[in-house]
């Protein structure tokens, strides 16, 4: 895809994501943050692509820290949505 | 892998991030979306190794090992009480992660595609560096106060600016050395409760940089994800920004202290006595009669890891027959959401948890309010006191009850430096000290 392209695609999610975001929450702020945070890690696969590319340990430092950012990120949302509980599953 | 193939997968793994958010929206829905989004996040990750023919080389794939490895064994080895920490941390490693990768593209043929590269390489940077420092400042080991170096503000402007002529003149080098002193600089005069505001702004940060850095290398999930990121901690910033009535740029640029005007002092003196302070007879008939309370968390809960005590004082008055909700002010905390999470963790039911223009009207009916930790938050001067940095802050109205006990460490003003005029408030019984033991008083009040 052109760069162009990937520019308008890039703007395009952004205000998609803004108005989907919108509805979360303030409940749910800080899991949302930590799951976003998590997303952001998917630049994983922009360090794959840096690997294929020949840069390797370049790539292999960028792949490592993102998937500390993704798996950590999902994990520790997992954990706090968890948590929040209806008082009626408690009672369960 | 053929590319009509990748860009099927990808478009699946976009549609998988949408409705992770959409699945966030309900308490109910949202462990199911974390989940959708981890397979979104999976899904490209296996479109883009069998892209590549990845599969079979060793480096990547240790690498993805390891980063897995090592993310999953934190996640359930942190505390929750270090959560703003842990997600400040994180994200600085998304970041960096994001600069590595547009590092790599600097050398690309296009021109459009060089300088995204570098835009990348320094939001990501400075990402990393201002995440670092957030982090640092979040678990101690920094100084949560603002530090304000001479020349702050001009010398954030230079920064800027070179960073700016690096990417304009394609001098990687020097966009690399301004960015990372950028986030340095922007953090580290960001003080306690500035926090959510700087990380939301953080979080928004990473998912742009790894957007940007997605253009330059042209991959479309990684641009989409990029935008959506970005957006969410956009949104979030606003919110926040909105709960403390502070402008982006205030928080963003330093423009030196703001000095408490003489206007907040002649606010904090008492309201004219409608009734005489509480007789410790009367604070106990009124907590024992109570039938509506209000419980108000703030910041020194989590200080003083409180919570447990607050749910037991909540659980007496149920038993009591009393109806019990929690005032969630947006920006208690050092985090979006962070009271939350802690009375979460605790089992207090969600249902009882109130956001600020839900519950504002509720306390002029309600009978005894408890704050916890709580201090501009709850503050009347934000109303009244022209000039103070918390003046026209949304703030939920406890006085408006007929009794509030104020559970806090001592009577100094509160981040905000505005003194609290609750404190001398007729209405208002002040506990100073420890949380937990002022709690575990109210509870032997109770019986």
């Amino acid at each position: 895809m052109s760069p162009y392209a990937l520019t308008l695609l890039f703007i395009g999610s952004a205000v998609i994501g803004y108005f989907l975001i919108r509805n979360v929450p303030s409940l749910l702020h800080t899991p949302l943050m930590s799951g976003m945070n998590a997303l952001s890690g998917i630049t994983l696969i922009g360090g794959l692509i840096a690997a294929a590319k020949g840069s390797l340990i370049l790539a292999a430092m960028a792949i490592i820290l993102a998937a500390i950012n993704v798996a950590g990120g999902f994990g520790v949302t997992d954990r706090m949505l968890a948590m929040f509980k209806s008082g009626k599953e408690k009672v369960r | 892998m053929s590319d009509g193939l990748f860009y099927l997968l990808g478009g699946i793994a976009i549609f998988g991030l949408l409705a992770d958010i959409v699945m966030m929206s309900r308490v109910r829905l949202a462990r199911a979306g974390n989940l959708i989004g981890v397979g979104a996040v999976l899904l490209a990750t296996i479109a883009t190794l069998s892209k590549f023919d990845l599969w079979s080389s060793p480096w990547p794939i240790s690498a993805l090992a390891a980063g897995v490895i090592l993310g999953l064994a934190g996640a359930y080895r942190v505390k929750m009480i270090t959560m703003p920490q842990t997600v400040a941390l994180l994200n600085g490693f998304g970041g960096l992660a994001s600069a590595l990768v547009a590092w790599s593209a600097i050398d690309a043929s296009g021109q459009f595609e060089r300088n995204a590269a570098l835009l990348a390489l320094s939001i990501g940077l400075l990402t990393f560096t201002g995440s670092a420092v957030a982090a640092g400042k979040l678990a101690g080991w920094l100084s949560q106060k603002p530090v304000i170096l001479p020349g702050h503000g001009p010398l954030a402007v230079a920064l800027l600016l070179a960073m700016l002529l690096g990417i304009v003149f394609n001098l990687p080098c020097l966009v690399l050395i301004a960015s990372a002193l950028f986030g340095v600089v922007f953090s580290i005069r960001v003080g306690g409760a500035d926090m959510p505001i700087t990380i939301s702004l953080l979080n928004s940060l990473s998912g742009v940089a790894g957007g940007i850095s997605g253009i330059a290398i042209g991959d479309p999930v990684l641009v989409c994800s990029g935008g959506v990121v970005g957006a969410s901690g956009l949104l979030l910033t606003q919110i926040m920004c909105q709960a403390m009535n502070r402008k982006l740029s205030n928080i963003l640029l330093p423009r030196g202290a703001v000095t408490v005007t003489g206007r907040a002092s002649a606010a904090s003196e008492a309201p004219s006595a409608e009734q005489p302070p509480w007789s410790e007879e009367a604070l106990a008939s009124a907590l024992c009669n109570a039938a509506d309370v209000i419980i108000v968390p703030g910041y020194g809960m989590a200080l003083a890891q409180a919570q447990g005590a607050v749910k037991k004082l909540a659980d007496r008055f149920i038993e009591r027959g009393a109806k019990v909700r929690y005032a969630i002010h947006p920006v208690a905390g050092r985090m979006p959401g962070h009271m939350n999470v802690l009375l979460c963790e605790v089992d207090v039911p969600y249902e009882m948890l109130f956001e600020l223009e839900a519950i504002n009207g509720d306390f002029k009916n309600c009978d005894v309010v408890i704050a916890v930790g709580a201090n501009d938050t709850i503050n009347p001067a934000a109303n009244t006191a022209e000039g103070t940095p918390i003046y026209g802050m949304p703030v939920l109205s406890v006085s408006d009850a007929k009794c509030v006990v104020v559970c806090n460490l001592d009577t100094r003003p509160g981040y905000a430096g505005v003194p609290n005029a609750l404190y001398t408030h007729p209405k208002v019984t002040l506990l100073t000290g420890d949380a937990n033991a002022s709690l575990d008083n109210l509870l032997k009040i109770l019986g």
